[in-house]
């Protein structure tokens, strides 16, 4: 991130303060590892950096030598909260790897599994760690005391996402009845169909809670995001698509490398998202996806949208909290709209060939694009892995609205202003490690 | 040792930790330690330490025993045991596997929303190496065996 040069008038003749510099140990309510540092001059932001720890240049390591089977349970252990996502980026590159493609029947149990995702992923995120930053509560326990029935409905909708990836994965956290090819055991029809009731429950929930944020206010803060997301002909993307922008792009998933490029940033582990073209940052996530992809949510989806306070692009990232429970809305009405017409897969996992090959995967995490690209050797083995997970994408674009929020708030208090930092980096749930809840501060005003 | 099923005396351990996060996998090792030991499977359960999914899943249950990784500042494989009836545990105490709104967050609030076990008890390792990669270290390697001696402990002391 490059410095913003002083103002003009503003020389260096200019009385100079001692620093001030404030920590703040943690990062609350942020998924993972991570820093910030900022430094001010005479009220003019001259530095940011935002840095992150990801753990995928260690899966990457890790996978070179194993089979190819091993790749979605590995990497599922990127992410706590987004297993799927992994699990399926790492299945469709082994497929395509291998040159085969599950049947539809599977690619529907599959979606729906997703969507159990989505749903656990967004709910969370959107009522336990986003919500308490409008209504200026500290944590989730703050808001329990002030709604607790906001509170009960978000457990009970995530219970829900976990119920959906427990009866179709096996398992709620790190399935076990995923595979490359599809799945060990379809589940019977009956065992979908009986959550019916608790999806009717949830479509209303996700209604309400996502009514209820959008009473909440904004902070006055807008950009024009160039949007980074997968598109299908047929349904708001989230397990398959080809790749389209906000500005005329559509390419297949294999030439996202000829786009776009991660660049090794010194100040983070993290490779920076660009576009190649002219470098510039750009978004995935809820988002980039209801930008792009907007005529492709159902039509009571759109009422939803429309309800809260969304009729057009978004522009302003704090408004991604209302996208979250919009998707969440729509993920609950697919899933409504796939149990009802389900009937198991028959056979569960198509046939998987071994072969030397080399394959790409890209799905919609919850927080954005997530690709992967294996090469194999003829016994299948993995020879190189390429992960690109969503918040490494998004790092130059939460610096950036990050310099754009500290010059907006720059009168405020270092105490608000931290606040103001913490909550514009919670916009982009960012998952940021596995493992870890530390996240540094550091604001030095000279 | 074994979950006894009824109305009464269900028990549920929880081991909280990533496998891959070196001693953050300390809370699924002490599962695999009682699994090993002959301990009732269905009664043991791997969780990531998300604090939502921790709710979910002590839900129903009487007795409940977390095991997880700390980071509290105390020396590496100091083992530290916690009962929820004494009140919320420090903010920052226990590192979370998964997000922010981990465990103490997720006692705290399930209190206030009358959604606590009857007895719920936290057994901590403090840990020294959370970085990427398998394996504990030494220090709490060793302590392992005390963990388990101190779940089942309270285990036995459960109603």
């Amino acid at each position: 991130m490059t410095a913003t040069k002083a103002r003009p008038g503003q020389t260096g003749g200019a009385k100079a303060a001692a620093p001030r510099v404030i920590k703040v140990d943690a990062l609350a309510r942020v998924e993972g590892e991570g820093a910030l540092y900022v430094r001010v001059r005479d009220g003019v932001v001259q530095d940011i950096k935002f840095k992150i720890f990801e753990p995928p240049r260690f899966f990457e390591a890790f996978l070179e030598g194993r089979f190819h089977a091993e790749a979605p349970d590995i990497t599922a252990r990127i992410c706590g909260i987004c297993p799927i996502a992994y699990i399926m980026g790492a299945s469709h590159a082994m497929e395509a790897a291998l040159g085969i493609r599950t049947t539809e029947a599977i690619e529907r149990l599959r979606r729906i599994l997703y969507c159990g995702e989505w749903i656990q992923s967004h709910v969370l995120h959107a009522a336990m760690l986003h919500a308490p930053d409008f209504l200026e509560l500290d944590d989730a326990l703050q808001l329990a005391k002030a709604n607790p029935a906001a509170v009960t409905d978000a457990l009970r909708l995530k219970k829900l996402g976990n119920t959906l990836m427990e009866v179709v994965g096996g398992r709620s956290v790190h399935p076990v009845n995923t595979r490359v090819g599809g799945f060990y055991k379809a589940p019977k029809r009956t065992a979908l169909t009986d959550l019916l009731p608790e999806l009717r429950w949830g479509l209303e929930a996700a209604d309400r809670l996502a009514r209820l944020f959008g009473t909440f206010d904004f902070p006055r803060f807008e950009d024009d995001y160039l949007s980074l997301s997968l598109r299908h002909p047929d349904v708001y993307a989230i397990d398959r698509g080809r790749l389209v922008d906000s500005r005329g792009l559509d390419i297949p998933i294999e030439e996202f490398p000829e786009h776009f490029d991660e660049e090794h940033v010194a100040h983070s582990n993290a490779l920076h998202g660009v576009r190649k073209a002219d470098d510039v940052p750009y978004l995935v996530g809820p988002i980039a996806r209801f930008n792009n992809n907007f005529d492709q949510l159902s039509e009571d989806a759109r009422g939803v949208a429309r309800a809260c306070g969304l009729d057009g692009p978004v522009r302003n990232p704090f408004k991604s909290i209302l996208v979250r429970m919009v998707e969440t809305f729509y993920a609950v009405e697919e899933v409504i709209r796939l149990v009802e017409a389900y009937q198991p897969p028959d056979p569960p996992a198509i046939e998987v060939p071994v072969r030397a090959g080399e394959g790409t995967g890209c799905t919609e995490a919850p927080r954005g694009l997530c690709w992967h690209r294996y090469s194999l050797d003829t016994e299948g083995r993995i020879l190189k892995a390429r992960i690109v997970p969503p918040t490494a994408q998004n790092q130059p674009r939460i610096e950036r609205d990050l310099l754009g929020v500290v010059e907006t708030h720059i009168q405020l208090e270092d105490e608000a202003l931290k606040w103001r930092c913490e909550q514009a980096i919670r916009n982009y749930d960012p998952c940021i490690s596995c493992a870890t809840h530390f996240l540094d501060l550091t604001i030095v005003r000279e | 040792m074994s979950g006894r099923s009824g109305v009464s005396g269900r028990i549920l351990i929880i081991g909280i930790g990533h496998r891959l996060r070196r001693d953050d996998g300390v809370g699924p090792i002490v599962l695999d330690r009682l699994r090993a030991g002959g301990a009732d499977g269905p009664c043991l359960l791997e969780l990531g330490g998300e604090g939502a999914g921790l709710i979910e899943a002590w839900d129903g249950w009487d007795g409940v025993i977390v095991v997880d990784a700390m980071r509290s500042g105390r020396p590496p494989g100091t083992v530290v045991c916690l009962d929820a009836a004494d009140g919320d545990i420090p903010a920052g105490t226990f590192r979370s596997s998964s997000h922010q709104f981990g465990l103490a967050d997720a006692i705290a609030v399930a209190r206030t929303l009358g959604r606590l076990p009857r007895s719920l008890r936290v057994v901590g390792v403090e840990g020294e190496c959370f970085g990427f990669g398998e394996g504990l270290t030494p220090a709490v390697a060793t302590a392992v065996e005390a963990v388990v001696a101190q779940v089942q402990a309270a285990a036995a002391c459960l109603p």
